[in-house]
């Protein structure tokens, strides 16, 4: 029917989607240099614009299609033997959510970003970067292969150094930079193993057939190290990686070196979900392997709690919000751990809304402080501020979970789940409240600190000013996306259906429905969950509101303040000894003396050997005739060694005839 | 009659005697004069051999011999007296400029 | 003991000795003299394996054109008593060491070889002046006509270089 086929326009050219911010990374980086800023915005935001629309445009066709999924190979790309891996593209109602995710908080950032990088050096290459990257993300989550996935999920991990580093010239922005990617490196090294060990088992890195032969499997049983196992726990090491947990996540505070839409952007809305998207992309590899999502919860549950405790005395406003991200990947983990995988999206599309706008009202924040971001520097701000202060304040009611916020629902619903949990579930419950409860306070302690009491900055020196339109606007809608994106879920608690649940029933099957008893259990904990972050904001009111100052740091506080000496730990025993390695035997022994060292001594050799020979051209006539015998007795000696040997048998056989 | 090989053997020992001449001598002239030596070595082997045989072909092959000794005497002798007036010297060893 | 076999001896042992004066004398005069011994001695051995022809060039032509020669050019020079340096320690060690090597392969070769062959003996006709000559304009007139030019080039050689310069 010509209707039908015109309906999947989109659908037909999939490719489209990462292809718009492809083109505007490249026209960008390639002649943006000499352009003005208009120049460069009009392209950026186009693109990014456009592919919004298109992914639109492609969630549209999909659902008048009606079917479950849409796959399509667009060309091969490695063929080798009976392995095929393909640039294939796939769409279903998981992909949906995050399609939507990238392309609309990306969007969206990159309008704020226009207004928060307007003056500073190296825009269009900022513009590039950020297109790329959403190039990569996208690639990511439309990826109908293992393969094809790693190609995104290792060019977001570039993308992230690239804007990490964007700041080059400041040696903290070089290193983090480089910290993210070699952290992100032995992550993958992990995914990397794991995607091996499942072509080992099932022939082929394609999401369909993998998936659909695990589902024959006989699952694993708890605490057997199977095919499965080794698997799952091979690509959530990757996860743990990109994802920034536990015992990876060192390189998302220093991450915060980078421009605020970039913390926004990678490292909160989208990057860091990846690991969770994949964990839940694979849940069927997961489900059948429960030792690995007994794992997967515990790390994530430990995450959180870890984070949240650093979180709450840091005086960095954008470091409290990096480790606010970790302990909230933390729950999306804690979620897939459980089972609850449509929980663990949700609260990831949640996130990306409120934290997104946590974000940018911080950088709106730091814009409007002229660049500083140590809150113990602030204070008395909110009536400055007011649109940025009204924004953040909804951003942290989301966060904390208050209703009828996002937070709320997608947080309640993962902890329902962890309670519900067989293993050790009501422990990963209490865990887990307990790091609402920090999360509550360090995010109110944030809002006292930076908007209540009293001003601890010299007017003279800082002129607080409101962010520019480009900035608040975005902003703003976000901060309506942090009140309503929880509300697909909001008629469960009425005892109706969980539009959000039944939406991704189709990749993650049925959730069970709620009988009468788990339905009160829920509304119980649900209840209990808003207390907890009322206890949270109670006492970050005592302690922040009102005149305070910043204190020693002694005992317990100093230990959370200096990160638990996580880092230092590490440049101890491994970072410390590999450079030692490295320049000691790798350089010094092996590049120097053994490589150069026989380069160079060829040309020594050479050398002494040219040295010691040329002694033989003396000049002297009596010497070179003394040659010129040795040569005609080595002539006459060939000459005449067939006189030789007979004789010589003669000689020794003793003259037998 | 004396046999073939007494011959050789004296040409044998007489082209040492020349080769231990033609290293240990300085002087140039001595030195030629010890190549001459070698030549004649060979042609009595030569002629031992032809008449020995009995064809004349080795004789011929002598005259060739001394012909090409006379050329070779005549032009290197005149080498020898352009060098002795150019290094005042003539010292074989004093001739050692093609050195590196 | 047959007359020949002694003539041989003796005519050797001049030979020898000849050769061995030219390299034991100090001044080129007494070795060119002693060449001249050699040359003679040579002669009277082509004589007695009846190669008169040979003989007769090689007095002609080797002891009284060549040898004068040299002794012109000695006395042309001036040559005096030779130079006592020694700047070449390879020879000095290895130089006699290679002459026996040399004569001692030779010599090795020729004794090993068994020595089937008849001796040299006067056979008339075979090595008269009419054969050689009738060799030397028949089947070796290239190279006679060669060695003609060769002379040629010898000459012009010679007086190019011998000139005193201008």
């Amino acid at each position: 029917m010509p209707t039908h086929e015109h309906l999947r326009l989109i659908l037909e050219y999939l490719w489209i989607i990462p292809l718009l911010p492809l083109l505007g990374s490249a026209v960008n980086g390639l002649l943006g240099a000499k352009w003005p800023n208009k120049f460069v915005t009009g392209v950026a935001l186009g693109s990014t614009g456009l592919s919004f629309a298109c992914a639109l445009e492609a969630v549209r066709e999909f659902f008048a299609d009606g079917q479950a999924s849409f796959r399509k190979e667009f060309f091969d790309w490695i063929i080798a033997g009976n392995f095929r891996a393909g640039f294939d593209l796939q769409l279903d109602q998981l992909t949906v959510v995050m399609v939507l995710v990238v392309t609309g908080v990306g969007f969206l950032i990159h309008i704020y970003a226009t207004g928060y990088m307007a003056h500073e050096g190296g825009y269009y290459r900022f513009f590039s970067y950020l297109n790329l990257f959403m190039f990569f993300m996208l690639i990511l989550v439309l990826a109908a292969n293992f393969v094809l996935l790693f190609v995104g999920w290792e060019g977001v991990g570039l993308c992230s150094y690239l804007l990490i580093g964007f700041y080059f010239l400041k040696k903290s922005a070089a290193d983090a930079g480089k910290k993210a990617f070699i952290v992100n490196r032995i992550g993958d090294f992990g995914f990397m193993l794991g995607m091996f060990l499942l072509f080992r088992a099932f022939g082929s890195l394609d999401f369909q057939t993998v998936f659909a032969k695990a589902a024959t499997w006989q699952p694993d049983a708890m605490g057997q190290f199977g095919t499965l196992t080794i698997a799952c726990l091979l690509l959530f090491m990757g996860a743990t990686g990109k994802s920034a947990q536990l015992p990876l996540y060192v390189w998302l505070p220093d991450a915060m070196e980078g421009p605020t839409p970039v913390s926004a952007l990678i490292h909160a809305a989208t990057m860091v979900t990846a690991g969770v998207y994949v964990v839940a992309r694979s849940h069927v590899l997961f489900t059948h392997a429960p030792t690995a999502m007994y794992v997967v919860a515990i790390v994530g549950c430990a995450t959180a709690i870890f984070a949240a405790t650093i979180g709450m005395v840091q005086p960095d406003i954008k470091k409290v919000l990096a480790y606010s991200t970790v302990s909230q990947l933390g729950y999306m983990f804690l979620a897939c751990g459980v089972g609850a995988f449509g929980a663990g999206i949700f609260h990831l599309m949640t996130h990306s809304f409120f934290k997104a706008l946590l974000f940018l009202s911080a950088g709106s924040v730091i814009h409007a402080m002229g660049g500083e971001q140590d809150m113990w520097h602030m204070g008395g701000l909110a009536s400055k501020i007011k649109v940025t202060f009204v924004c953040m304040l909804f951003g942290t009611i989301a966060i904390t979970g208050f209703a009828p916020f996002a937070g709320f629902f997608s947080k309640d619903a993962i902890l329902f789940a962890a309670y519900q949990s067989e293993n050790s579930g009501k422990a990963l419950y209490g865990i887990g409240l307990l790091a609402a409860i920090f999360t509550s306070f360090y995010m109110f302690r944030l809002v006292w600190l930076t908007f209540g009491g009293e001003k601890r900055y010299d007017e003279h020196h800082v002129h607080v000013h409101e962010s520019p339109g480009s900035m608040t606007v975005p902003l703003m809608i976000l901060a309506l996306l942090s009140l309503v994106g929880g509300w697909f879920a909001a008629p469960a608690l009425g005892n109706g259906p969980n539009y959000f649940a039944d939406f991704l029933a189709p990749v993650f099957g049925n959730a069970e429905a709620p009988s009468s008893h788990t339905h009160s259990l829920e509304l119980t904990l649900s209840i209990v969950a808003v207390l907890a972050a009322a206890l949270g904001l109670i006492v970050a009111w005592r302690m922040y509101s009102g005149k305070v100052s910043r204190g020693t740091s002694t005992g317990l506080h100093k230990i959370l303040y200096n990160k638990y000496y996580v880092d230092e730990l590490y440049q101890a025993t491994i970072v410390g000894p590999l450079v030692w390695l490295s320049r000691n035997i790798f350089w010094k022994v092996v590049d120097v003396g053994m490589i150069d060292g026989s380069v160079d001594g060829i040309a020594h050799g050479t050398e002494a050997v040219g040295d010691t020979v040329r002694h033989t051209q003396s000049g002297n006539v009596r010497s070179y005739a003394v040659w010129v015998i040795i040569g005609a007795i080595v002539i006459l000696a060939i000459i005449f060694w067939p006189l030789w040997r007979p004789a010589f048998f003669v000689a020794t056989s003793g003259g037998v005839r | 009659m004396v046999p073939t090989n007494y011959y050789l053997i004296l040409s044998a020992i007489l082209f040492g005697l020349g080769i231990v001449g033609f290293v240990f001598k300085r002087n140039i002239i001595t030195l030629f004069m010890a190549i001459e030596l070698m030549l004649n070595a060979v042609n009595l082997a030569f002629v031992a051999f032809s008449q020995s045989l009995g064809k004349p072909d080795g004789e011929v092959f002598v005259l060739f011999v001394i012909v090409v000794a006379a050329a070779e005497a005549a032009v290197g002798l005149g080498i020898i007296i352009l060098t002795a007036r150019n290094r005042r010297s003539l010292n074989v060893e004093r001739v050692d400029l093609l050195k590196l | 003991m047959t007359a020949p076999l002694v003539i041989f001896f003796v005519l050797a042992a001049l030979a020898v000795f000849g050769a061995v004066s030219l390299i034991l004398q100090r001044h080129p005069i007494h070795s060119a003299l002693s060449l001249i011994v050699v040359m003679v001695a040579l002669a009277g051995l082509y004589l007695l394996m009846g190669a008169e022809f040979v003989a007769a060039v090689q007095i002609i032509v080797y002891g009284g054109a060549i040898m004068v020669l040299f002794i012109f050019v000695i006395m042309l020079l001036n040559a005096g008593l030779e130079e006592r340096t020694n700047f070449s320690r390879l020879a000095t060690y290895a130089g006699i060491p290679l002459a026996l090597a040399v004569s001692g392969l030779i010599a090795a070769a020729i004794v090993r070889s068994g020595g089937h062959l008849p001796a040299p003996a006067p056979s008339g006709a075979l090595t008269s002046t009419k054969t050689l000559s009738m060799l030397l304009f028949t089947e070796f007139v290239y190279p006679f006509e060669l060695t003609s030019f060769l002379i040629l080039v010898a000459i012009l050689g010679a007086i190019v270089l011998a000139q005193r310069e201008n």
